[in-house]
């Protein structure tokens, strides 16, 4: 067995092989079995399978996307569950985005968010209340609601309006260190989500406690985006921007300062990183991603109310970046991808799979311990196991190994010496992203 | 302004009642902080499990005939007794089961178990309600009925009752941390565990006793806010906690007598905004605004004075 196993670790083909006579499986096994969720969650287990192939890089992407793009859509559609399906599909790459979001602030930088929700309300509110009528009571000029081709333009702003208000959050609030930087940031989500339920009156914006109701559906080439199989290729867009983004950002020079920040604040500064500057930047960055991911929310939801960005949802964005591993990038989308299906998924599934055993008189649980309620429950017990016992997650975050030789070595120097005469070049690449 | 004048008084008594709860939740954070420099976000939830296993108590005594036969007071000392006993406790097995395996580790770590420890109280209470009577919502017996009523203000008796208990509870972990052997432990394991462990302190057995207080009074508490108030349910806990937690900081944090003053002035300042913030503002903002109030204030108070109105500044040495 031992020897099967490390053939198969050594041999790249024969990984390659294995994996796409998996998809094939799991795949066909959709197409045949529409009702059958454990077929969909073996198709996405793939992503994970592809990820520990000894495969190069670019056929990982190229494997991934057409996994992503073609073969996902394609088994689930052939029967009623489709839309289910992908409405899950599309929650796991909002969550997925915010998660990456909070993992460049609480995995890079080391401040403790406790308020992360409150950006993804910014940007959904953003877009919620142009794209419906509530902004007549305001605006002096303009027609509202503005139809659907404007939610293009609303990513981008919920992007911006989201990273303003990180930076608006950061400026007070760094002051602070530590645990009292995760108190008070705790107390800004509940501040922006009391204010969201209370801007009724004196002027109505954000139509309180009743939430705003049927947002226009974003609309492209004059066709309406309605459906999660619609919004789930826009998602799936904007999440490889951000995974794309975050890569790059995480060996940058700010990816490098964040990390520095996080091992010893006094340090780093001795060594010439401005602190607030690159705090800021974690914010805002981490900020913007959930602003955009808000927008889409609202457009995909067609309603949103104060409930929908509780303390509760910033803490499952925790759960989901601690599960997978501070950090890491890899790691927190498997955290935030196995959290969301739990939630989405495999807590309804086991409620009526209870509930069906109890019908048939096997076993009789409470109405009180159905899975669904249990929610807190396990994410609490999910949050203590992972930090008494595996702390740095599901999929650790690797540090790239600084290769002495590679360093001494003439060409490696040649280039290194570059990078160092040109850090203009590299600054310039993330304030863009 | 007129307003104001008038309802002055019952802003006052009201203020006092919360402020009171406030200051003896602030003291359990407030003592935990002192000693690990952990934010027990639990201790909210420990609150909250309190004002249950009470509620529990008195129904079951009630069953007993013994509410009917026995004076309230008594019968209110019986459930505080019991209840603190059960949260202490409850405290301490959190303390060793969560906190300690992780004393050397990040305060990211530390801070984000003692979130997971706080949700998993909320269901854990929830579910036992819920599998008990169908609900979570429980509505706690009324110990002290009936009302003085003074020239048109309404006193309640359990208000006295409130403010008399929260009291003496004061004055005895005042008595306790200054005049007792263990407190002299408690209060030299805050200053330096290691030297305090040099002097033959068993840091351990104090860190326990510490949280076996903190949590005891935290439970006693939610006794006493399940009598006031009358109905509980299983997330009172986190926002009060959070509450009580401002009024730590505001007093200075690790510091007791501060913690007290601290919490009487948040409930007083939050009973006033409540009251009158939107009469102040000519209708601009709704009372519902109240909260808004107490975290503004926690987090000006944190940037502008982080060591609190009464504590004093610490020099951070590298």
């Amino acid at each position: 067995m031992k020897k099967i196993l490390d053939q198969i670790r050594g041999n790249k083909w024969l990984q390659l092989g294995l994996l796409v006579g998996y998809i094939a499986l799991t795949s066909l096994s959709l197409i045949l079995a529409q009702r059958s969720v454990a077929a969909f969650l073996l198709l996405l287990l793939s992503f994970l399978l592809l990820y520990y192939t000894k495969l190069p890089n670019w056929s990982k992407w190229a494997i991934g996307l057409a996994i992503m793009f073609f073969i996902l859509p394609f088994s689930a559609m052939q029967g009623p569950a489709y839309q289910e399906y992908m409405d899950v599909a599309t929650l796991v790459g909002i969550y997925v985005s915010m998660a990456l979001g909070l993992n460049i602030v609480v995995g890079m930088a080391g401040l403790l968010d406790l308020g992360f929700v409150a950006f993804f309300a910014v940007g959904a509110y953003t877009y919620g209340i142009f794209a419906t009528a509530q902004a007549n009571n305001f605006m002096p000029f303009g027609t509202y609601p503005l139809s659907g081709n404007s939610f293009w333009i609303f990513i981008i702003l919920g992007c911006f309006v989201a990273a303003l208000f990180g930076v608006l959050l950061g400026i007070p609030v760094l002051r602070v260190k530590g645990d009292y930087l995760a108190i008070v940031t705790l107390g800004f989500g509940e501040i922006i989500r009391i204010v969201f339920n209370n801007m009724d009156q004196p002027v109505n914006i954000t139509n309180g406690a009743l939430g705003l109701s049927s947002i226009a559906p974003p609309k492209i080439f004059g066709i309406e985006l309605l459906y999660s199989n619609q919004i789930y290729f826009v998602v799936l867009f904007i999440l490889l921007f951000i995974i794309f983004a975050v890569r790059s950002l995480e060996h940058s020079k700010l990816g490098r300062s964040w990390k520095a920040v996080r091992e010893n604040e006094i340090a780093a500064q001795a060594m010439g990183i401005p602190l607030v500057k690159t705090k800021l930047m974690a914010f805002a960055i981490g900020a913007s991603f959930s602003g955009m991911m808000g927008v889409v929310f609202a457009a995909k939801q067609a309603f949103i109310d104060p409930t929908s960005f509780t303390l509760l949802q910033s803490i499952n964005i925790l759960v989901m970046v601690l599960l997978g591993g501070m950090g890491s990038v890899p790691g927190v989308i498997l955290g935030a991808a196995v959290v969301t299906i739990l939630n989405a998924q495999v807590l309804n599934e086991l409620t009526m799979w209870f509930n069906s055993l109890s019908t048939a008189g096997i076993i009789t649980l409470p109405d009180a311990m159905s899975p669904v309620k249990m929610q807190r429950f396990f994410f609490g017990a999910l949050l203590i196991l992972f930090a008494l016992y595996r702390s740095k997650g599901l999929i650790p975050a690797k540090n790239v190994v600084y290769d002495k030789r590679k360093f001494l070595s003439e060409k490696g120097t040649k280039k290194r010496l570059q990078s160092v005469a040109a850090p203009k070049e590299d600054e310039h690449d993330h304030t863009g992203s | 302004m007129t307003q104001v004048w008038d309802t002055l008084p019952q802003v006052l008594i009201d203020g006092l009642t919360l402020g009171a709860i406030y200051a003896i939740i602030a003291l359990g954070y407030t003592m935990v902080y002192g000693i690990l420099e952990l934010i027990n976000f639990a201790h909210g939830e420990i609150f909250m499990a309190g004002a249950f296993i009470g509620t529990a108590v008195l129904i079951g005594l009630t069953g007993l005939g013994w509410v009917a036969v026995m004076p309230a007071i008594f019968i209110l000392l019986l459930v505080l007794v019991i209840t603190g006993g059960l949260t202490g406790m409850l405290g301490m097995g959190i303390e060793r089961l969560a906190y300690r395996p992780l004393r050397k580790a990040s305060k990211l770590i530390t801070l984000i178990t003692a979130i997971g420890v706080s949700f998993l109280l909320q269901d854990i209470v929830r579910f036992i309600t819920e599998t008990q009577q169908n609900n979570y919502i429980v509505n706690t017996p009324s110990l002290f009925p009936g009302s003085l009523s003074i020239s048109g203000l309404n006193i309640r008796y359990s208000f006295l009752v409130v403010i008399i208990v929260a009291i003496l509870m004061m004055v005895a972990l005042e008595f306790f941390v200054n005049r007792t052997k263990w407190g002299l432990a408690m209060r030299a394991v805050a200053q330096d565990q290691d030297t305090a462990s040099l002097m033959s302190v068993n840091v351990n057995k104090v860190i326990s006793v510490t949280f076996f207080v903190g949590s005891a009074l935290g439970g006693a508490t939610g006794v006493l806010f399940a009598i006031h108030y009358g109905t509980i349910d299983p997330y009172i806990g986190f926002i009060l906690g959070l509450k009580a937690f401002t009024a730590a900081v505001l007093g200075g944090i690790g510091n007791i007598r501060g913690a007290m003053a601290g919490g009487m002035l948040l409930g007083l300042l939050e009973m006033f905004a409540a009251a009158n913030l939107s009469a102040i503002t000519a209708g601009l903002l709704s009372s519902e605004y109240k909260d808004v109030f107490a975290f503004a204030i926690l987090i000006l108070v944190l940037i502008f004075r982080p060591e609190g109105l009464f504590g004093r500044a610490a020099i951070e040495k590298v």
